[in-house]
């Protein structure tokens, strides 16, 4: 098994803030806007996300929540063990707000489908958009793109793509596994 | 996610504690789901579920179909009081006739213990024993560990009495399993002639006195008098009955111990517990009920998922 680096820990750093910028560029100061992490790994970006806005860009009042689609699957009884569910945390309104679904590497983008229908249990949100810190690209099984992407990434199927967090793997770096 | 050792739900004593810990940890998941404004999650949309009820029940019935719709299964109903049961059909007949719809999962009360087991050698769906006679209630017992659980932190090391009428209850017999299995320790208090004979060779103490067990435990399960399964009387007087077994405010704060009082349900008020101890703060007998939802959701989830998807 061989790694590549796609991301050192300065890229993943430079990412981070563009991806920030960008945020703020759309949504200004966040009042009428939510994060909502996808559970499990797309909450270590959703909260270094939140940290560099409240903390680099001063943005008060950041309302971030978790969700776990696990139960909204499409794969349920189709091969493999039943995968372990994570905790939801949704402690505010999604109605009527701009929801960011935030996750770590966009692949058959069947994730996201789920999250989209999951995210209705909470309320209807004015609109939805997609952020993801790798965008791997030709590898789609549905029509779902990202509106903010940290890094586009051509793998192909055997590979995998792994993202590493200094507060859970002691470093910030994205891997190309083969 | 490690999964269920088994493939149905037949009664706590076929469960490890390690199944029991995954049905507690996905119950939590569910709870948090069924405080959703949509309660509905959409895992089981290709499962249809049968509820067989050849036994009345409320609580349990509605408890089972609302979990069952809220995991999205498609759910038919059958309680034998208005079926072909009356006609003289066998067990295995109509259950066959049901499955030959094709149902995935059965969810049984039936009033002859072993009657899940038996119908599991038979047919080839995953069965959830919902009562049989005076044997198991499997998902009773789980749903009232989960509440100890959710009230005290764990059930490890907690003292739990069940008082009443241990005798005819399923209740009884699947939680002193369920809490052996989590490491609680468990006393039984009634009438001699509601106690059964040999109670102690599943390590369980037996205790006479209400007054000691309660001042003993931190829990005290109290059971139903079950009049419908009494062929004869076994107390004097339901007034005596409730004068010795009987719980209510003035013995409950006289004890130096805040303990938890617990009701499968339904409750004969007055009678194993008054009304304002039943509606007492240390009664959690609603979250029971609530609890009951999650952790059915949870069963069914995971018995569901070692369903295997055929392609059609």
């Amino acid at each position: 098994m061989s790694q590549k680096v796609l991301l050192n820990e300065t890229e993943v750093h430079i990412a981070l803030h563009r991806l920030a910028c960008h945020l703020i560029e759309n949504h200004d100061t966040f009042h009428n806007t939510v994060l909502i992490g996808l559970q499990p790994r797309g909450a270590y970006l959703a909260n270094r996300l939140k940290s560099i806005l409240v903390n680099d860009y001063k943005i008060k009042n950041i309302d971030l929540g978790y969700l776990d689609i696990t139960f909204f699957r499409d794969d349920f009884r189709r091969g493999g063990k039943p995968l372990e569910a994570n905790k939801t945390q949704i402690d505010f309104l999604v109605e009527d707000k701009k929801v960011i679904l935030i996750d770590d590497v966009l692949y058959t983008g069947r994730s996201i489908r789920a999250a989209l229908t999951a995210i209705q249990s909470f309320g209807r949100p004015s609109g939805i958009e997609l952020l993801t810190l790798i965008d791997r690209r030709f590898s789609r099984h549905l029509p779902i793109q990202p509106d903010y992407r940290g890094r586009q990434v051509d793998a192909i199927n055997e590979e995998k793509v792994k993202v590493c967090w200094k507060e859970n793997e002691g470093e910030d770096a994205v891997y190309l596994v083969s | 996610m490690s999964e269920l050792s088994v493939k149905h739900l037949l009664g706590i004593k076929y469960l490890t504690q390690a199944d029991i810990h995954l049905i507690f940890e996905t119950a939590d998941h569910f709870k948090e789901v069924i405080n959703r404004s949509i309660k509905k999650v959409p895992s089981l949309r290709d499962i249809t579920i049968a509820n067989l009820f050849f036994e009345n029940s409320t609580r349990t019935r509605l408890s089972f179909e609302l979990a069952e719709k809220r995991l999205s299964a498609d759910v038919v109903n059958f309680s034998a009081s208005s079926s072909s049961v009356k006609k003289g059909e066998t067990l295995i007949d109509t259950v066959n006739n049901i499955l030959s719809m094709k149902v995935d999962m059965v969810v049984m009360r039936h009033p002859n213990p072993g009657a899940g087991v038996f119908l599991s050698q038979h047919i080839n769906a995953s069965i959830i024993n919902a009562g049989d006679g005076a044997h198991e209630h499997p998902t009773q017992a789980l749903l009232d560990c989960y509440s100890i659980r959710e009230k005290l932190g764990d059930v490890a090391g907690k003292k739990v009495v069940i008082v009443g009428d241990i005798l005819h209850s399923r209740v009884a017999l699947s939680n002193i399993f369920a809490l052996q299995l989590l490491g609680a320790k468990v006393k039984v208090c009634g009438p001699k002639t509601l106690i059964p004979k040999y109670i102690e060779k599943l390590g369980v103490e037996v205790e006479g006195n209400l007054q000691e067990a309660l001042e003993w435990c931190d829990v005290a399960n109290m059971l139903r008098v079950q009049n419908e399964r009494m062929d004869i009387s076994y107390f004097p007087s339901i007034r005596e009955y409730s004068q010795q077994y009987g719980v209510n405010k003035t013995l409950l704060d006289s004890l130096k111990n805040e303990i938890v009082i617990m009701h499968p349900g339904p409750i004969n008020r007055g009678v194993e517990i008054t009304s304002d101890v039943a509606d007492s703060k240390q009664s959690i007998i609603l979250h029971q009920v609530e609890n009951g939802v999650a952790i059915r959701m949870a069963v069914i989830y995971l018995l569901a998922s070692k369903i295997k998807h055929h392609e059609s």
